[in-house]
């Protein structure tokens, strides 16, 4: 065995037998360093013969080449065998739980949604949406809306009065939405398409009667706008909003002070279960009140009522709700519980939408 | 409003079936609200016990041998065990077999056997069938009674009785009659117009009669009619049946033909017995105090806003309300004064509501009683009295009564198709209105139309369009599309409503429930938040604790919070974006979103988790959390958050030191939060760790009205962004805000953030001292800072917040 050889096995040896990145280091500067075995052997090139170079020398630079290699190949186990090390030591139980997001946890009111989801259908049908006070006059919820003077709805077991002003006018909680229907025909030119929800109050309460309730209703002003028009509208909002292929209505003559000719609206629907069930079915459930508006309203929206026209309906925000989502109580809506909350409350990225659907 | 099949068929001629009539007055609008077809009482039969032998086993019982005819038990007689009193051979009565439901009693028969005798059936008592309260034996029909038929028929019990939800502005239905004509005009039968009684009169109506009242629409007729020599007994089964159907109970022969005349015709009279009437009669105010015992035999106190009817002896009457006790008719009753009168609807309402009372008559006056029936109702009612209790009847003497002038409206057809859209011959239309009563004047397309003595609710083209639509039939109008405005519609909502559906969106994206509470609060809850005033104050709350309109959402907030944390539920995060009052006005009504957190519900979530020490939640929650929130509102709202200032505390609700005012500029206040004052939060009767916030949504400020806000341009600096460190002391008062402010001020070009990492409070800086840590982020724009750039920032950082607050940098 020449020289050479020997140092390449004791090298190899030592290469194979270093144990991690720091060893292999050591046999690097021990071999290749400035004052390596190899790197002295490459200092003999210089005062060689052009012979003893070509054959010595070549032998040399193999020997250099192979130990190079040797100790990148080895640095390269060892590295993976670090890394293999380094994970296996910062395992963790991913069984442990992790906190939901708060958007996860967060809740939207039914009523909120239900808003949200009537705003999408009638924005569609280009409605915009109106509000207006809680605390009224009696003009606005009672007089412009065309109901007599002595109409039981004035009187106390019905309405809810503040105390009278020193000119002797009390104000109202306002028992409908329709004072906004004058308070926007004041304010704005035909043609009129507007929705309106929010809050109503009545004295009344039990399962579904509460002294505080949201209705919305809406209201259409223009120059030609009939019952048939009334009747498609209401037909695509209940298909759409109860989100059934289609529905059967019923349109029964009734009475409202301020709408002439008045309605109100049955629903075919299947009431033998726990949940109502829309689009089919052989009961009626009357779903909300609608006419043409009252001349006389039209008049105390300042209209003349042989050139304007229009329709309004209106219906109960909580009932509607109720009856899509299966609450069983109003009073519960405004109880703030959270365990209502939690499970008929909405997340906050489920936003109704016709082009996402109403519910998801 | 209750009427039966056959009472509405007096009036009307028609093959209609009881579905197709209920059908036809819910499509008219008389909207058929209950059904009973008196199914219930078919299976009775009319049987004859043949022999009553005494029960071998028991004295008070016994065994009868009945005949229900050939059809029963194949013409064989049953046997059947019975206790009642009257059970004798001969008597005829009604039978219930084994199967049958007895409604009465609500059980279904079986074969049974009483005291060792088999029984197969029962003889029933009325209050058996649910006919009365009457026990005392079984029913004992005449002997003529035909055994084996129905005793339903027989008795008139199969009669299907309706009831109808009538709207208030239809008092020609509340009369049988009126419905029949309804009926009749939508083409489902003919209308028997009545003949006019034709009667016979003697003598005078010899009791005086005035109208002492200072406003005569009280009372604008009054009808009197003196009958003398009536036989005041028990009227005939034929009524009795009709008026039990209906729910009445028969008294009289008089009172039940006044009870009959109301529902049969809509008006509501009234009877004296003339012998107890003293002096003569006069229709005025009651006197304040007076009193009168009323035919409920119960006292009212009157006062001058009750119309009566006096004599002598007081008040006899409460005017087209309710008879007095005192000269009502019983069996004795010789002479009977029959009273037909016209009253003031309002006042009507008005008298019944404020009394409470609810009758016939009262239900009827306060939608409006036909002026033109006044007298011809007297009349009828007078041939009733003749026919059923005989008697002669005086000429009737009529005070007051000014005689009915028909409204006109003016009337073009065309009306029908402009308001409904359906296509209705004009001659249907007239022949519809016809029908109705209504008088059509005039040829062509535009009409006259004198509206009937019975239609009050009529005054206006729209009323007379709803009475040919619905008589045509509603279910005529095909849905017509409403005509698109544009091909795509524009956004709808404005900024407030945008704004209040986003910040409802980002509190729940925030791990908070959103919360709908009630408008009204306690008055003393109302006071602790600024409220309490009272033009906010409700004349007539529904309970005392819901008396005064919200000032703020807080306190509904933390009382829920309660609420659920005394069901075990500490840890709550709720939140509501509503109304509060401020005063009557509509800008009053504020909109604010309102939030609280309880226990340890923060953002990063609540109570005991394994990794709360790394990851932060689970600790009590504090202002900061508060601030956190109301913050959130803010930037979702997109308002500019570098113009959002903070000031130390806020109003007196809050813990005064843990507490902030969130401002835009020196004047618009955007919200508040912070933790509870404990003052507060035991006035409430409320506890733990809370903290919360309002947010004034209509404070904020609108943006610009632009179509599509274009954004800026950005420039990107090509330059290495730097961070620097400086820690800062200061007295313990100074707010890390100042600090902030100071360093960030410095070179608003250079600086472009500022960032509070640590706040140090302790013994080695000395009493009164804190440190406060700041990293500032500088993004260089044109040019890679040298050294000496840097240390001219540092410097003019430090002399800044040294010149502000007095910080010193620390050692």
């Amino acid at each position: 065995m020449t020289e050479l050889q020997t140092l390449k096995s004791a090298l190899l040896a030592e290469i194979a037998a270093a144990g991690d990145e720091a060893a292999i280091e050591a046999v690097r500067v021990s071999a290749l360093g400035k004052k390596g075995s190899v790197s002295e052997l490459l200092k003999t090139l210089g005062s060689m013969t052009p012979e003893e170079r070509q054959t010595r020398g070549a032998e040399i630079n193999a020997l250099k080449n192979e130990i190079t290699e040797a100790i990148t190949q080895r640095k390269t186990v060892l590295k993976d065998a670090a890394i293999d090390a380094r994970l296996k030591a910062e395992t963790l139980d991913v069984s442990l739980p992790v906190r939901s997001s708060p958007a996860e946890r967060g809740r939207i009111h039914p009523i909120s949604q239900i808003i949200d989801e009537i705003t999408a259908v009638f924005s569609d049908m280009g409605f915009s949406i109106a509000e207006g006070p809680d605390v009224e006059t009696d003009y606005y919820n009672f007089t412009a809306l065309n109901f007599p003077e002595g109409h039981p709805a004035r009187e106390m077991h019905d309405t809810f009065f503040f105390q009278a002003d020193e000119k002797g006018e009390r104000k109202v909680l306002r028992t409908h939405t329709s004072p906004v229907q004058v308070r926007t025909m004041e304010a704005q030119d035909p043609p009129i398409r507007i929705v309106i929800p929010g809050k109503t109050y009545r004295q009344d309460s039990d399962a579904t009667h509460s002294p505080m309730f949201h209705q919305v209703e809406g209201l259409v002003i223009d120059k030609k706008s009939n019952v048939a028009n009334m009747r498609w509208v209401l037909e695509e909002f209940c298909k759409t909003f109860f989100e059934v292929p289609s529905v059967t209505m019923r349109f029964r003559p009734s009475f409202f002070p301020f709408t002439e000719p008045s309605f109100e609206v049955d629903i075919q629907c299947d009431r033998s279960g726990p949940i109502v069930k829309f689009g089919e079915g052989t009961d009626w459930m009357e779903i909300l009140g609608c006419g043409m508006v009252h001349p006389n309203v039209l008049r105390s929206g300042g209209l003349d009522p042989d050139e304007y026209q229009g329709f309004a309906w209106g219906m109960g925000l909580d009932r509607i709700a109720m009856l899509k989502y299966g609450m069983p109580d109003l009073r519960d809506f405004f109880n703030a519980d959270v365990r209502w909350m939690n499970h008929y409350g909405f997340r906050p990225l489920d936003m109704p939408t016709l082009f996402g659907g109403l519910s998801q | 409003m209750k009427f039966t099949l056959s009472w509405i068929k007096d009036h009307l001629e028609t093959d209609a079936t009881l579905d197709q009539i209920c059908e036809r007055l819910t499509a008219i609008g008389l909207e058929v609200e209950d059904v009973d077809d008196k199914a219930a009482y078919k299976p009775f039969v009319i049987a004859k016990i043949l022999s009553a032998e005494k029960h071998p086993e028991a004295d008070r019982l016994k065994v009868l041998s009945v005949d229900a005819g050939p059809d029963v038990n194949g013409g064989k007689p049953l046997q059947i065990v019975c206790g009642a009193p009257n059970a004798r051979a001969g008597l005829v009565g009604a039978l219930a077999r084994p199967g049958d439901y007895v409604p009465g009693l609500d059980v279904t028969l079986a074969i049974g056997k009483i005291r060792g005798v088999e029984s197969h059936g029962m003889m029933c008592s009325e209050k058996e069938l649910n006919m009365s309260d009457e026990h005392n034996g079984i029913i004992d029909l005449p002997e003529n009674a035909p055994v084996g038929t129905s005793f339903a028929t027989y008795a008139g019990l199969d009669d299907p009785m309706i009831e109808i939800n009538l709207t208030p502005n239809r008092p020609d239905c509340t009369s049988i009659y009126g419905i029949a004509r309804d009926l009749a005009a939508s083409g489902l039968g003919t209308l028997k117009a009545p003949a006019a009684p034709a009667l016979k009169l003697e003598g005078e109506t010899s009791v005086g009669l005035t109208i002492d009242l200072d406003d005569e629409k009280l009372c604008p007729g009054f009808g009197l009619r003196l009958v003398r020599g009536v036989k005041n007994g028990p009227s005939p089964a034929w009524m009795q049946t009709r008026l039990k159907a209906i729910g009445l109970r028969p008294i009289n022969a008089l009172v039940d033909i006044t009870n009959y005349m109301t529902f049969d015709q809509g008006r509501p009279m009234h009877v004296f017995d003339a012998a107890k009437v003293k002096g003569d009669l006069v229709v005025r105010r009651a006197n304040d105090g007076e009193t009168v015992l009323a035919l409920d035999t119960r006292e009212y106190k009157l006062g001058p806003n009750n119309v009566v009817i006096a004599d002598d002896n007081g008040v006899e009457s409460i005017g087209g309300i309710m008879g007095g006790e005192h000269s009502g008719c019983d069996e004795n009753t010789v002479d009977v004064l029959i009273e037909s009168a016209l009253w003031d609807p309002i006042n009507i309402a008005k008298s019944g509501r404020t009394l409470g009372i609810i009758t016939d008559a009262r239900y009827r006056f306060e939608r409006g009683v036909d002026p033109q029936y006044m007298v011809p109702g007297l009349d009828r009612t007078t041939q009733l009295v003749l026919d059923l209790c005989g008697g002669v009847a005086a000429k009737e003497k009529v005070v007051g009564y000014k005689g009915y002038e028909a409204k006109t409206v003016d009337f073009p057809f065309a009306e029908v198709k402009r308001l409904t859209g359906l296509e209705v011959s004009t001659e249907e239309s007239r022949e519809i209105l016809t029908r109705l009563g209504f008088t059509v004047e005039g040829s062509g397309e535009r009409v006259s139309v004198k509206i009937p003595s019975w239609r009050p609710d009529v005054d206006g083209k729209a009323d007379l369009v709803e009475e040919v639509m619905r008589i045509h039939g509603v279910d005529q109008i095909k849905p017509e599309p409403l005509e698109k405005l544009s091909a795509v519609n524009s956004r709808i909502l404005t900024v407030l409503q945008v704004r209040t559906r986003t910040a409802k969106r980002a509190l729940a994206s925030r791990g908070m429930l959103e919360a709908v509470t009630w408008s009204f609060i306690p008055e003393d809850q109302a006071r602790l938040f600024g409220g309490g005033s009272p033009s906010l104050k409700l004349a007539n709350p529904i309970a005392a604790d819901m008396s005064d309109m919200r000032p703020s959402l807080l306190p509904g907030l933390l009382t829920a919070a309660q609420r659920n944390a005394d069901k075990g539920f500490g840890d709550v995060a709720i939140f509501e974006v509503s109304g509060t009052y401020e005063n009557d006005t509509p800008e009053g009504q504020r909109r604010v979103a309102g939030g609280i957190r309880r226990g340890t519900a923060s953002i990063n979530g609540a109570g005991r988790m394994w990794s709360n020490a790394t990851k932060g939640g689970g600790k009590p929650v504090d202002v900061y959390d508060a601030k956190a929130d109301a913050l959130a509102v803010i930037e979702a709202c997109g308002l500019p958050m570098g113009n959002v200032q903070i000031e130390q505390g806020g109003p007196e609700w809050y813990h005064p030191g843990r507490s902030g005012t969130i401002k835009m500029g020196p004047k618009v206040i955007l919200g508040t939060f912070g933790e509870f004052h404990p003052k507060t939060l035991g006035a409430l009767d409320v506890s733990g760790a809370l903290a919360g916030f309002e947010i004034y949504l209509d404070a904020m400020p609108e943006p610009k009205k632009k179509a599509t806000r274009t954004k800026p341009g950005l420039e990107l600096s090509p330059f290495q962004a730097v961070k620097r460190d400086f820690a800062f002391v200061v007295g313990s008062e100074v707010e890390a805000g100042a600090i902030v402010k100071a360093a960030t001020s410095a070179d608003r070009k250079l600086i472009t953030g500022v960032n509070v990492f640590d706040v140090f409070e302790g013994a080695s800086l000395g009493e009164g001292k804190k440190s406060i840590a700041i990293e500032v982020l500088i993004q260089p724009v044109d040019k890679t800072l040298t050294d000496e750039d840097f240390e001219a920032l540092t410097g003019k950082i430090v002399a800044n917040v040294e010149k502000t607050t007095g910080g010193v940098l620390r050692a």
